[in-house]
């Protein structure tokens, strides 16, 4: 379980984060939603331990995850597979490299395992031929997937994906929604997706919560988002050209 | 805070950035093993890459270094033999060391701070911490050793092919023959020419690695941030190189 309790974060005195609380529970997959610039990647990167928040705290499995060493934080790093929002490929490997390199790098399997649990990750994701593409020559959905397979080369606890749809048409999108689906349910991994795009909540997420104005102005479950009448949250979804009345 | 103090303040900020970097660095070097593969890599790029045209400066530098001492020591007091007695440790205390660091600077500097600028504006550096890796030690301890390692190799080979330079030159222009520019450079040898230089080499060779990781590491910004990074790793690099040459000279001369 993942909980974020009263955080604040600040950058260069301006507030990004403000009394941002949130629980995740395990086996589920929430989603974090707002607006572009709202803090929902700077809560992400607190809940892996990238940034430390200026108050509060964030646990993972009831771990302080600010008051641990950087090796005990470097361990618990390692439940986490994210999917940051450009793939973050690493452009000095291929395809391949990209997939076997935190296998190589954390685990003691031979060449030929690790060849072998490349593929599955690649088959997983539905991308079984690019192994020896450089990753210059992926398109942005192929990239995505890529770094999919990356996230789960070590089996994760949890994955977080970090705009999983943004810049992918929605055809592409979809494939990524149904990928995301499929993982958490064959690999039972919780899941966090960072988001914008309430057409991929309303598929993949069982929790929602929103942050609005650097607050977590909403949470509850996907139903519950359906039956909300809080005005912003409806003004931010309608925006998303998802008319919530529309579906009841 | 105001926008003045800031300003002030930003150098002493960098300053303390830089050796908590190095620090980290420092502490990583428990975990070589991990990163010998990226260290055999670098020092491949650093250094067997750099070796053309660190050879080029170098002969250069030996050829015309030969050509203007002898045009200035033009008498009939002085022998010839003269001209490679003042090449050879012009070459091993100053030349050798600080064009193979200028060339340096521009070539592996300017590279390790696109480099890892890159890596820093398309997250590939959060990538690694997100796995679980050290970026420090996985990114910057295994170019700064690869630096501290191969920039005395390439001050080496500098001063041997720059005094290949300076006697062909020599032939050339017919300002001396081979056998007494080699025997003028024998006759004043002194071993501590070498020594200092070798200092120097690997002093260079820390500070050019250092600075540009230090500064491509913390690279802000897209495309453009990059290439800010990129120009202050090679200008900064030179500017240490010329403080640090000087600083050397007081101390050890």
């Amino acid at each position: 379980m993942i909980r974020v309790e009263n955080v604040y974060k600040s950058f260069a005195g301006r507030p990004v984060l403000q009394d941002v609380s949130l629980t995740i529970h395990e086996g589920s997959t929430q989603a974090i939603i707002g607006r572009s610039g709202s803090g929902k990647s700077v809560l992400m990167k607190h809940i892996i331990g990238l940034l430390q928040p200026d108050q509060g705290r964030v646990l993972v499995n009831h771990t302080d995850i600010g008051k641990i060493s950087y090796g005990e934080l470097r361990k618990i790093r390692r439940q986490f597979g994210v999917l940051f929002q450009g793939g973050a490929l690493f452009d000095s490997m291929d395809s391949f490299e990209n997939v076997a390199f935190p296998l190589r790098t954390f685990t003691t399997k031979t060449d030929q395992e690790i060849r072998q649990e490349v593929q599955t990750c690649l088959d997983l994701v539905q991308l079984s031929n690019v192994g020896s593409k450089s990753t210059s020559a992926l398109s942005g959905g192929m990239r995505k997937r890529v770094a999919l397979a990356r996230a789960i080369a070590l089996r994760p606890r949890y994955i977080i994906y970090d705009e999983p749809t943004s810049g992918l048409d929605p055809e592409t999108s979809n494939t990524i929604n149904e990928l995301i689906k499929n993982l958490a349910h064959h690999l039972e991994i919780t899941s966090i997706v960072v988001t914008h795009d309430m057409h991929s909540v309303l598929q993949i997420a069982d929790h929602v919560a929103f942050i609005h104005n650097t607050r977590m102005h909403w949470t509850g479950t996907t139903e519950e988002l359906h039956q909300s009448t809080d005005t912003v949250l409806r003004s931010f979804v309608k925006a998303n050209e998802y008319v919530i009345g529309a579906q009841h | 805070m105001p926008q003045v103090v800031l300003r002030v303040a930003k150098p002493f900020m960098n300053i303390g950035r830089f050796t908590i970097l190095m620090s980290s660095a420092f502490m990583s070097l428990r975990e070589l093993k991990t990163y010998r593969q990226n260290t055999q890599i670098q020092m491949v790029r650093i250094g067997i890459e750099s070796i053309p045209i660190v050879a080029l400066a170098a002969a250069f530098s030996g050829a015309v270094t030969t050509v203007q001492t002898a045009y200035q020591l033009v008498s009939p007091l002085i022998p010839p033999k003269i001209i490679g007695a003042v090449v050879v440790p012009s070459l091993t205390m100053e030349l050798g060391a600080v064009v193979t660091g200028f060339i340096l600077s521009g070539r592996v500097g300017a590279r390790i701070a696109a480099e890892l600028g890159t890596m820093r504006v398309t997250e590939q550096i959060d990538a690694l911490e997100a796995m679980g890796l050290n970026s420090i030690g996985y990114l910057i301890v295994p170019r700064v050793l690869a630096g501290i390692l191969m920039v005395p190799v390439l001050y080496v080979a500098a001063c041997v092919i720059g005094v290949l330079g300076g006697v062909a030159a020599a032939e050339l222009t017919g300002a001396v023959s081979s056998p007494e520019f080699i025997l003028g450079a024998r006759e004043h040898f002194d071993i501590f020419g070498p020594y200092f230089g070798l200092i120097k080499s690997f002093v260079f060779g820390f500070l050019i690695t250092a600075v540009s990781c230090h500064i491509g590491y913390f690279t802000e910004g897209g495309a453009d941030g990059v290439g800010r990074s990129t120009t202050r790793a090679a200008v900064m690099s030179c500017v240490l190189i010329l403080i640090a040459d000087l600083v050397l000279a007081i101390l050890l001369l």
